[in-house]
């Protein structure tokens, strides 16, 4: 049971329904050559898997998938490495069930 | 800029924000409330528990009208290990009344619907608007919202903060801090659908009878956290939450924890063969009374998830949000009729009359509760629950072992696990933090 189950979050994510505001972001990552440990975490805590690392090490964010929960906002906004806004109204995620 | 000028801005559309809109709306004030999403619950996510009594208080009549799933009968408590789970449970023909206590709901449904009740009441409610930004005057005095509307400012004589859990607009305005990592849970969930019929004959329930699980123990892995199962019409909400801090200090994934939870040998039947329709996650308020913010000031409350009011213990959250919401604008209403301006010192009534209310008194009975599990987490969450299994395992299990025997191993792998000092000081800080 402790053996982590390989999970693929795009197959959950793909129930949803977004409407993605195209070119206008509302998470940000703060340039950076080396991730700071607050960067690192986003990459497992984030529940919507938004957080990658590229070729050069460095975290990227994609917020197509975002659903808004404001994890990142409470580990990494603190020490400046990402800006977190509200997407604009009527985008982003919206729930059927929530 | 919008002309108008109203006599109060609700920011949100949650439980909180439509509690406060509704009631002022109803006392004759000309309100305004501004929701980010596409339709009012576009952006909520919930278990979802709705408390009847905190609901009735604001629509008497909603039993006829709101869009509710279950009444709820039977409440589960599952300890957890790998394999196995040890339960407490609650069922009684005394909840099929008339008017039941508790439902299941599903938020985006319900909201949608608390929200008509808000623009019948008399309320101007305004979607897919993000507020941006508070107005303060050259007192500093909030006097109004800037919205990313064109055009976008408007003022009113107070404004209510029912943002939520991750509202911006009170931190970065600075009138409360930032939610921090060991203050809020974060919960994943993903809604199972199945026929109605199937649903009633594995939770053995009949009609719109309905029930509810929260489980804890090895499901987060010595992280504190709970899982939850609720029983819906056609679909069951499952879900896992685990403190922030938590995920941040081991690294689980928060989508790993939930699948594990799915495939557990106690759950797996209860979904199995199910279509999921939907995967959210929220946050959740777990730093209870010590983390509420300051709830008021010039020109402003805060109510709901936003002020951190949630009873992580008891689970109850939307309960608390609207009775915050209702008491809120009861005090705004109040200073109003008294025909004088909306001053900390005046909406100071509002903490008052919160405190008097069961919201404060409960969050205070518990205040030592969240940090006593944060602390001792492995404990309560890892080596009770496996513990707890074995000796039930070994006292039901028979293979000739003579009872006394059977007994003295259990207490022996409780000494073993924790020692008689480690035994005796849960005890005593769990006693203590509960009273």
């Amino acid at each position: 049971m402790n053996a982590e189950p390989r999970v693929r979050v795009e197959d959950k994510l793909y129930y949803n329904r977004y409407l993605v505001d195209v070119g206008h972001p509302h998470v940000k990552v703060r340039a950076h050559t080396t991730p700071s440990p607050q960067l690192l975490a986003l990459l497992k805590a984030c529940p919507a898997r938004c957080y990658e690392l590229n070729d050069e090490g460095q975290v990227e964010i994609t917020v197509d998938g975002c659903i808004e929960c404001g994890t990142c906002r409470v580990i990494a906004e603190p020490t400046g490495d990402i800006q977190w806004s509200h997407p604009r109204g009527g985008y982003g995620v919206l729930f059927k069930f929530g | 800029m919008i002309d108008e000028r109203f006599d109060a801005i609700v920011v949100g559309a949650g439980m909180a924000g439509n509690a406060a809109a509704l009631t002022m709306a109803k006392g004759g004030m000309k309100v305004l409330q501004l929701e980010r999403g596409e339709y009012p619950g576009s952006k909520n996510v919930q278990g979802a528990i709705l408390y009847a009594d905190m609901m009735e208080k604001l629509v008497p009549e909603f039993r006829e009208e709101a869009p509710l799933e279950r009444h709820l009968i039977e409440q589960r408590f599952w300890m957890m290990d790998d394999r196995s789970h040890v339960g407490m449970h609650y069922r009684s023909d005394d909840f099929n009344e008339e008017r039941p206590n508790r439902y299941t709901i599903i938020r985006a449904q319900f909201d949608k619907w608390f929200s008509s009740k808000v623009r019948e009441a008399g309320a101007t409610v305004l979607c897919e608007t993000t507020v941006t930004e508070l107005v303060r005057d050259e007192r500093e005095r909030i006097v109004g919202v800037r919205t990313d509307r064109r055009d976008g400012e408007i003022h009113a004589d107070v404004v209510v903060l029912a943002e939520g859990v991750n509202g911006l607009l009170g931190t970065r305005a600075g009138l409360r801090a930032r939610p921090t990592p060991d203050n809020v849970a974060l919960a994943v969930k993903e809604m199972h659908f199945l026929p109605r019929e199937t649903i009633e004959a594995r939770f053995n329930l009949k009609g719109d009878e309905g029930v509810v699980i929260e489980a804890a123990g090895t499901i987060s892995r010595g992280m504190t956290g709970m899982g939850f199962i609720y029983a819906n019409k056609e679909c069951i909400s499952l879900g896992i939450g685990c403190l922030v801090a938590d995920f941040q200090r081991t690294g689980q994934t928060p989508y790993g924890l939930l699948d594990q939870f799915k495939s557990h040998p106690s759950v797996a039947p209860l979904i199995a063969g199910s279509e999921v329709k939907e995967y959210s996650a929220h946050l959740i308020p777990e730093g209870g009374y010590k983390s509420i913010p300051q709830l008021y000031g010039e020109g402003w409350v805060v109510v709901g998830d936003a002020a951190q009011l949630n009873n992580a213990i008891h689970r109850e959250g939307s309960n608390l949000a609207m009775t915050s919401g209702r008491i809120a604008a009861e005090a705004i209403g109040l200073v109003k009729s008294r025909g004088e301006p909306m001053s900390a010192t005046n909406l100071s009534i509002y903490k008052k009359m919160l405190d008097d209310s069961f919201v404060i008194k409960d969050l205070k009975k518990y205040k030592d509760l969240p940090p006593l599990m944060h602390t001792y987490s492995q404990n309560f969450f890892l080596t009770y629950p496996q513990l707890i299994s074995k000796a039930m395992q070994n006292f039901v299990r028979v293979d000739g072992t003579p009872k006394a025997e059977k007994e003295k191993a259990t207490l022996k792998s409780f000494v073993k696990a924790r020692s008689w000092t480690g035994l005796f000081g849960d005890a005593c800080r769990f006693a203590r933090a509960w009273r």
